[in-house]
């Protein structure tokens, strides 16, 4: 029995204590905006916040997770996520997307600890999340614009 | 539903068509052509060749809501490239639609309706753009004659503007939506009535947006997807939800043709959540788009699953497998090296004799180049999800090609094509992987397994790359003599790999005409003497088409050679290649014994040295060519044609002293004749740089004893953000007289070689082996 808040529901859910997260949130919960992409934390698709520190999902047991679990699906309710997902969409990030959101999730955990990074930040902070369509200088740009636009707000 | 495409194109009304006195400027003149030829005949070239052929009726494709909602099908896969969007945009330019009120609805497999819809050889764009116009003015006249029988005038009183009809003398206006119904009902005008809209009426089509270069010009017209993609709400082939799914994975023969010789599923089924494990049955080779065979365990989860196929006990027999068995890396490597010493059936001849040529060249600049196996890696691993219920299969699936995907099934559970449904999903990621859809047919036999319950495969990313349908491995040896000055004599190519053929019929051991057609008979330099040679390879796994396909390795071995022909002759490499290529000229196909040309008529589309050296000198300039660099860093140029389009790139890289690489920037020029939509254009060319880094750099497959020896991104390696340029700046050619080419997959074949080139010009390293790994720490 694992007891989790997602997106500040809570559930209570029969799984075994090994099973990752991120099956729970896919296959249990059905919140498909997760996504698998390797399974051993290489690709950063699977990534969401717990309390609001981004993790892969894909490599954390159920019975680890202990506080707040955030995905996706609730960014645009996030003052942060929010601006990064804008500008993803004025600067045209996503070729297959399937990643993206992964991305974003990194992205927002980041600028919620370091609002204003420097561009060598980003990157290193981005290094653990996979574009295969290679899309990376569209996310840079994507995270440097969301980043401007909290100094405006 | 496709008649012939003898009519010329309408929007590659072109230089050449006037040339070729095919067409004339006006559609109307076009589209009577169109009715004088047989419509049974068979189209030779272009969209109307391809299975299914093309189709435009707005009927099939434009539907309007009495609120005004114009929705448009898609009825090619969506995998990134942004068709979903540029498609759509090129029917609602034409038809008049305002783009906030645009929808799109994704095709389900059915080629006898939609046309052609498999999605490779960077052919939506090139090939629907015609028919999509087309349909959007057929339905924008069928607006307007509603129109102007509802207020009883003239039809040519009465004009389309902006989701609205205009009847101009009086002011009156009807909304596209108020219209709908009356339209819906009138005949379809003929493609001789038709007129499309001039390039100055034209709201959407190929204008620039969004990023260029780092500059944000404007975020509209908006991408179909994007808002579903950034909010999670975007359903992919895995995302698909129905109730009381079934989740299933495999264990499949690690080495490709072995079979299972025993199995012990006790402990699997003691896994909870596990519900059943069946044997799936594999074709014998060559495999096709058959599955391989193996173990399937179906649980209620997909992690049950997952833990199921550990604790399954299977030994394997690789007898069936015959001599794939013995497949290793380094030993066939040393094969095919030594088999590139000898001469080869011979490709294309050209000129003098080459051998004599050779002898008696002053100098001789001799290389062997090899790229190694790769799997596709879409982010999405292949997945599906199937229910079989009263004789009939329905699919959710992410693929490329959805007729062999519909037949694929159908032929495997003994059904008529009509009774199975496809419902193509957004893909997560194609690159040719999705192309097959062995993963759904895998889907399918399950399901047949659990009738009426829905199941979805998923594939993990072991599984991905253990048993990709993987790029070929390659050798190429070239040699080539110079005269006093430097000047090239001779030029003899031997090129070795397996071939995709090999994957439908016994091994030929030889490449095809349509894989020497990638960049290999093609090559375009003019030398007195050129020999290209084809000595057999023999394939030991499942080959398949990778993104841009054998271009890569014949842009990566002529296009590093010809900077080690420059740097032999003392030459600056771009002078020098401008040289090598002659002057400007269209060479016909098959003159050089392409009768392939990707399906396009060599008319339309020769291979137009003056659009090559114009890329070559758009890249150069914008990158600074010729510029002093300090110590340890260069500017490495490369090009190439394919998919009828014409790309080159310069890399300005910096290594230091520790062997670290640094990609200050790549400058792209891109000639693919009209545009449709410039910025996925662009998109793609940024995206194809960086894949084409991971190429050069990172990315390789090996076997051992016919086991592939990567497993996942840890030890499978693709390009991450730290090794993206700090700048990618994509130079479009403005050029509306030629015919429209490909975009997905011509810019990245010379992406490897520029960025090799690039190094050596940094460091003096000549790098001939891929990936280039810790090449540069030596």
């Amino acid at each position: 029995m694992a007891t989790l808040t997602i997106n500040g529901e809570q559930y209570e859910l029969e799984v075994p204590d090994n099973m990752p997260l991120l099956w729970v949130i896919r296959d249990v919960v059905g919140l498909k905006g997760t996504k698998f992409g390797c399974g051993i934390a290489q690709c950063g698709a699977c990534t969401v916040h717990m309390n609001g520190t981004a993790i892969r999902s894909c490599v954390t047991p159920v019975s680890t997770v202990s506080g707040e679990i955030t995905t996706i699906e609730a960014m645009a309710e996030d003052a942060v996520g929010s601006k990064v997902q804008q500008a993803w969409l004025d600067v045209g990030v996503a070729q297959c997307g399937y990643c993206q959101g992964g991305q974003i999730m990194n992205a927002t955990a980041l600028l919620k600890r370091t609002p204003k990074p420097e561009t060598q930040e980003i990157i290193d902070a981005m290094a653990g999340n996979l574009c295969r369509c290679g899309t990376y200088n569209r996310i840079l740009a994507a995270i440097e614009r969301a980043s401007d636009a909290e100094v405006k707000s | 539903m496709s008649e012939s495409n003898s009519t010329l194109m309408l929007a590659n009304v072109s230089r050449r068509g006037l040339l070729k006195g095919l067409a004339a400027a006006s559609a109307l003149v076009v589209a009577a052509r169109w009715d004088l030829a047989g419509a049974s005949e068979k189209a030779q070239f272009g969209a109307g060749a391809m299975p299914g052929g093309w189709v435009d009726n707005p009927n099939v494709f434009i539907h309007i809501a009495p609120d005004g909602i114009v929705t448009i099908v898609n009825n090619r896969s969506e995998m990134g490239q942004g068709i979903r969007t540029s498609l759509i945009m090129v029917g609602a330019d034409e038809l008049g639609a305002d783009w906030e009120h645009v929808r799109v609805q994704q095709a389900d497999a059915n080629q006898e309706k939609y046309g052609n819809q498999n999605t490779d050889g960077s052919r939506s764009i090139r090939h629907w753009y015609d028919p999509m116009r087309r349909a959007g003015a057929a339905a924008r006249q069928m607006l307007e004659q509603a129109a102007a029988n509802e207020w009883g005038v003239p039809v040519h009183e009465v004009k389309t503007a902006v989701h609205k009809v205009v009847h101009t003398p009086s002011g009156r206006e009807l909304g596209f939506g108020e219209l709908a119904k009356a339209a819906r009902e009138l005949e379809v005008p003929g493609r001789n009535a038709l007129v499309l809209k001039a390039d100055s009426e034209l709201r959407y089509i190929g204008k620039e947006a969004g990023l260029i270069n780092g500059d944000l010009k404007s975020a509209y017209p908006k991408a179909i997807d994007g808002e579903d993609i950034v909010t999670g709400k975007a359903i992919y082939g895995a995302d698909v939800a129905l109730e009381n799914t079934l989740c299933a994975v495999i264990a499949r023969p690690p080495v490709y043709g072995a079979k299972i010789k025993s199995l012990d599923d006790s402990a699997a089924l003691k896994v909870a959540g596990v519900k059943k494990v069946l044997r799936i049955d594999g074709a014998s080779q060559p495999a096709a788009f058959s599955p391989l065979g193996g173990v399937a365990v179906v649980a209620t989860n997909t992690w049950a699953a997952m833990e199921g196929r550990k604790a399954l006990k299977i030994e394997w027999d690789n007898g069936p497998a015959g001599d794939n068995a013995s497949y290793t890396s380094e030993a066939y490597l040393k094969s095919l090296e030594k088999a590139a010493q000898s001469p080869g059936k011979v490709v294309r001849q050209n000129g003098g004799d080459v051998d004599a040529a050779l002898k008696a060249a002053d100098k001789t600049v001799s290389a062997t180049y090899y790229m190694p196996h790769m799997a596709q890696a879409p982010m999405e691993p292949p997945v599906a999800t199937v229910r079989v219920a009263d004789g009939k299969a329905e699919v959710w699936a992410p693929v490329q090609n959805p007729r062999a995907t519909r037949e694929g099934v159908a032929g495997r559970l003994g059904l008529d094509k009509e009774q199975v449904t496809v419902h193509v999903n957004l893909l997560g990621g194609g690159f040719g992987r999705k192309t097959k859809p062995d993963f759904v047919t895998e889907a399918a036999i399950i399901a047949n397994a659990f009738k009426g319950q829905p199941v979805r495969l998923q594939w993990s990313r072991e599984d991905d790359i253990h048993h990709a349908y993987f790029h070929a491995v390659s050798v190429d040896h070239l040699d080539a003599g110079l005269d006093a000055d430097g000047k090239a004599t001779s030029w003899r190519h031997r090129t070795l790999s397996p071939s995709i053929a090999s994957l439908f019929a016994p091994d030929p051991k030889h490449i095809q005409e349509f894989e020497q057609g990638m960049g290999f008979n093609t090559m375009p330099f003019d030398v007195p003497a050129i020999r290209l040679e084809n000595p057999p390879a023999p394939a030991h796994v499942r080959i398949g088409w990778f993104r841009s396909v054998y271009n890569l390795p014949h842009a990566w071995a002529i296009q590093s050679f010809a900077h080690e022909m420059a740097v032999a002759a003392g030459r600056d490499h771009r002078d020098y290649v401008l040289e090598l290529l002659g002057p400007d000229r269209e060479i016909q196909n098959l003159s050089v014994g392409d009768g392939w040309n990707y399906g396009e008529n060599p008319d339309l589309y020769p291979i137009d040295i003056g659009r090559m050296r114009r890329v070559i000198e758009r890249a150069t300039s914008e990158a600074g060519w010729g510029k002093q660099t300090a110590k340890g860093r260069g500017l490495g140029l490369a090009f190439h044609h394919s998919f009828v389009s014409y790309t080159a790139i310069v890399f300005d890289v910096e290594v230091d002293d520790k062997g670290n690489l640094t990609i200050h920037r790549a400058d792209i020029a891109f000639d693919c004749g009209p545009q449709a939509n410039p910025e996925r254009i662009r998109s793609q060319l940024e995206g194809a740089c960086v894949m084409g880094i991971g190429i050069a750099l990172q990315s390789e497959v090996t076997f051992k004893d016919g086991i592939a020896q990567q497993d996942n991104f840890n030890n499978y390696l693709i390009p991450r953000m730290p090794d993206a340029p700090k700048s990618v700046r994509v130079h479009l050619i403005d050029n509306p007289d030629d015919a429209m080419g490909g975009v997905g997959e011509p810019g990245l074949p010379p992406v490897a070689p520029a960025l090799c080139n690039a190094i050596y010009a940094a460091t003096g390293k000549r790098i001939r082996r891929l990936p280039v790994g810790d090449q540069l720490k030596a």
